[in-house]
């Protein structure tokens, strides 16, 4: 089956080629069979990678440790469901994901714009299989994901036991999802500049890849946050990562580009800006997945180590002084058709939101790249903490707030005095009620930023209250609709504007979890025994006693060995919840450990407690002292590897933990390190993305054939109306 | 390598050739009525995003963003925009 993988890996590459000339050849000739045959490479593409795809994931699930990636990555006792998602675990299959899913999303671009924007399509085929032909090239030449073993292990290694989380199963795909379908945007920019079409046209084109690509890299964000939030153990969910701030860097950038094509679709204004920040996201996506797979996160000489990092910045380097070129060359066509009539406008608006969101993406740039730089030229490790990045995202998000509260709100090209007292009169009350009664909210008022970020949230739900309401109000009027029906139809009827402004609801929703925990979060470490009793934000948390499961993993993770405790929280002498933190312990990767030491050697996970609720989640993580069972351990290592059989190790080792180790731990457990956290609001960073994922649902949702058509007949008929009239 | 497996890349090889070889051998008349179709597409594209914007710019009004004499010079333009289209596309039909 490897050869057929490298096979379909190599054909893949020679589609790419043959796709990349047949498309420039198509372009410059305008024979259109050449073009034609372009566009079926890329369906040709998705079949070749469909089919390695498959040949690998098959092999992970059937544990076929003569393929090396299988083997290192995934193993006989790792759980199914896990072994199914091990393979993006992989550099290898990480890259195959990547260039398997950009063939998918292409397929479906190139399908739909098959009978559309002639002079576009076929620059946009060529750069999107040279992406193609990138990945697969490496795949083919530097990293294959089918190298083969002469001789096979037993066993795998088996998947990183921190990846042993339901979001991570979701979490790449969705990451990798977004930075290809950016892909898309990208291209046809780059195809728009290249056939000097560079209107609205394009944009149209592609505006639900953008809106497509920024949800669900938003979703993959988030899915990494609950992650962080539920498995690390350290109790945060965003901890300015280089590896987070790579995902975030497009996604600020998009976030930007879906609101300034706005402009251009409407005033033929800001043509320069969209190009360059929808090509500076396709950059951005190319550099996000450089930077966790080249090596350079782990140390800059990594990087130079790496097979990867060279090839990467060729093409970073390349796609940047392509895009710059290009934007030079074309830049008498790309002259706005309009000026901005006034700085109360929603064009003022829209560029100053765009500015706030390129702002705060060169900060989380910055932050991340100036600690390789300054290892590159210094030769020492840096890092820039949480702290730096606060001191410049924070008040960036304050004005990213306001903005996404009054833009909605003013006119396009000009504001009037009467036009801003109508539509800011109730929102600005809802804002300032929220500030005024939060100023009697003990603690807050200590908290500017915070304050600041509750009262503006208020602004921004009154202002999507206040359009909802008068949209439904305006359709009730026309139609005579009851309230339900009307509100449904006025959102079908619009789902760019509403699912927008759900999406806004949704994001400050968020921003208020994030501003509340972030500031009112109280921690509390403590050694505790059983009966051990510790006061944290008013609650009262006892440890009852210690568990241990062996083989029994409640979580399904695969874990051999889990410690934990039980610990009942009360609060003025009354029973809040009991919560069961632990610790879990998986096999080692390492073959010089004892049998025991086998069993639980390797890398240890957090299984965190939450007690979730509307208010507030007390968080708590456990960690036992392992030091008097490492003896006992070590002990049974050496009793076992001198009395019993190898072939019996396995199994003697097991029923040492079961019947030995285990029951030891419970009667008479060691002290143990907790981790307890008491954070408001928490539940609403997940419950404002929920709303912001259903507000980008609608606003992607495309409308019905028929209310189109309808729609369509009803303006046709308006319009030939004006036409006899002329 | 096993026959099995040179049999699946051959199959795979095939598959991918017919793919991509197929629009070579086209007629030149269907060429042109797809260049056509394609014209037509792009501009029932622009039409429905320029009904679009009239629409949008109706809510505008309906929810006092833009003063009747904004949206009556807005809408006035839109629909001209939109005539444009219309008679573009009649020529093609």
């Amino acid at each position: 089956m490897a050869t057929v993988g490298r096979a379909a890996l190599l054909i893949a590459l020679l589609i790419c080629a043959y796709g990349v000339i047949a498309a420039i050849y198509g372009a410059l000739s305008g024979r259109r069979e050449w073009v034609e045959s372009a566009r079926r490479s890329v369906y040709a593409l998705a079949i070749a990678l469909t089919v390695a795809f498959g040949i690998l994931e098959f092999a992970f699930l059937r544990s076929d440790f003569s393929f090396a990636v299988v083997a290192g990555h995934s193993s006989t006792s790792t759980p199914t469901f896990y072994k199914a998602s091990a393979m993006w675990s992989s550099q290898e299959g990480s890259l195959l994901l990547w260039v398997w899913l950009l063939s998918l999303w292409s397929s479906l671009v190139v399908f739909l714009t098959r009978r559309r924007m002639r002079e576009v399509v076929p620059w946009a085929t060529a750069v999107l299989l040279g992406y193609g032909a990138f990945f697969t090239a490496l795949l083919v030449f530097a990293v294959s994901p089918f190298e083969t073993l002469a001789q096979p292990p037993a066993d795998g290694a088996g998947l990183n036991p921190l990846l042993r989380h339901p979001a991570m199963m979701i979490h790449p795909p969705m990451l990798y999802s977004g930075y290809t379908l950016f892909a898309i945007p990208f291209a046809f920019a780059v195809g728009a500049l290249i056939a000097k079409r560079v209107d609205a046209e394009w944009i149209r084109s592609t505006r639900r890849f953008a809106l497509g690509a920024w949800l669900v890299l938003g979703i993959g964000i988030i899915l990494g946050a609950r992650w962080s939030y539920n498995e690390l153990g350290w109790g945060g969910y965003w901890a300015w990562d280089a590896v987070e701030n790579a995902s975030l860097m497009p996604w600020l950038t998009g976030t930007a580009f879906i609101h300034s094509v706005m402009i251009q679709e409407k005033r033929g204004m800001l043509k320069v800006w969209n190009v360059s920040l929808v090509l500076a996201t396709g950059i951005l996506c190319v550099l996000g997945t450089f930077l966790v797979r080249s090596g350079i996160l782990d140390s800059i000489h990594a990087f130079g180590a790496s097979t990867l990092g060279v090839p990467f910045v060729a093409l970073i380097a390349g796609m940047s002084l392509g895009s710059i070129a290009l934007v030079v060359w074309r830049r008498g066509l790309l002259r706005s058709e309009h000026r901005l009539d006034s700085l109360l406008s929603r064009e003022a608006m829209f560029l100053l939101n765009n500015l706030v969101l390129v702002a705060m993406c060169f900060v989380v740039f910055w932050g991340t790249f100036f600690p390789l730089i300054s290892e590159a030229v210094t030769g020492e490790e840096t890092s820039v903490g949480p702290p730096w990045f606060s001191r410049y995202t924070v008040p960036l998000a304050l004005v990213l707030v306001l903005l996404s509260g009054i833009g909605p709100l003013i006119a396009w090209r000009r504001a009037t005095a009467t036009n801003l007292r109508r539509t800011f009169a109730i929102p600005v009350t809802c804002g300032v009620v929220a500030f005024l009664a939060l100023l009697f909210v003990p603690g807050v008022p200590q908290k500017p930023l915070a304050l600041a970020m509750f009262a503006l949230a208020a602004f921004v739900a009154g202002t999507v209250g206040q359009e909802i309401w008068r949209g439904t109000r305006a359709r009730r009027a026309m139609t005579g609709e009851p309230l339900p029906l009307a509100v449904t139809s006025l959102v079908r009827r619009n789902r760019r504007r509403y699912g927008g402004y759900l999406v806004h609801l949704g994001i400050v929703v968020l921003f208020v979890g994030v501003a509340a925990s972030s500031t009112f979060q109280t921690a509390h470490d403590s050694r505790m025994s059983p009966g051990d009793t510790v006061r944290v934000d008013g609650y009262d948390v006892r440890y009852v006693r210690a568990t241990a499961e062996v083989g029994d993993d409640p979580s399904g993770t695969g874990a051999m060995l889990s410690l934990g405790a039980v610990l009942d929280v009360s609060k003025d002498g009354r029973h809040v919840t009991t919560l069961r933190p632990a610790r879990s312990f998986y096999p080692s990767n390492s073959t010089a450990s004892g049998p025991v030491e086998w069993l639980v050697g390797g890398e240890p996970t957090s299984e965190v407690a939450v007690r979730s609720g509307p208010l507030k989640d007390f968080w708590t993580a456990v960690n036992p002292d392992m030091t008097r069972f490492q003896e006992i351990i070590d002990q049974g290592d050496k009793a076992v590897a001198a009395d019993i059989p190898e072939m019996q190790q396995p199994m003697v080792a097991f029923r040492l933990l079961r019947d030995v180790i285990a029951p030891n731990y419970v009667e008479n457990p060691p002290p143990a390190m907790f981790r307890m956290i008491s954070s408001p609001l928490v539940a609403w960073i997940w419950i404002g993305s929920l709303i912001a994922i259903g507000g980008g649902l609608i606003a992607l949702w495309p409308a019905p054939d028929a209310a189109r058509r309808r729609a369509t007949a009803t303006l046709r008929a308006r319009v030939a109306q004006d036409l006899g009239r002329a | 390598m096993d026959a099995l497996a040179l049999l699946a890349i051959f199959a795979l090889l095939l598959v991918v050739a017919w793919v991509v070889v197929t629009p070579l051998r086209r007629e030149a008349a269907t060429r042109a009525a797809a260049r056509e179709e394609a014209d037509r597409q792009d501009l029932e594209a622009a039409r429905d995003a320029k009904y679009r914007e009239i629409r949008d710019a109706e809510l505008d009004l309906q929810t006092g963003k833009l003063s009747q004499e904004d949206w009556r010079a807005l809408d006035r333009q839109l629909r001209a925009e939109a005539v444009e289209i219309l008679r573009r596309l009649d020529e093609l039909e």
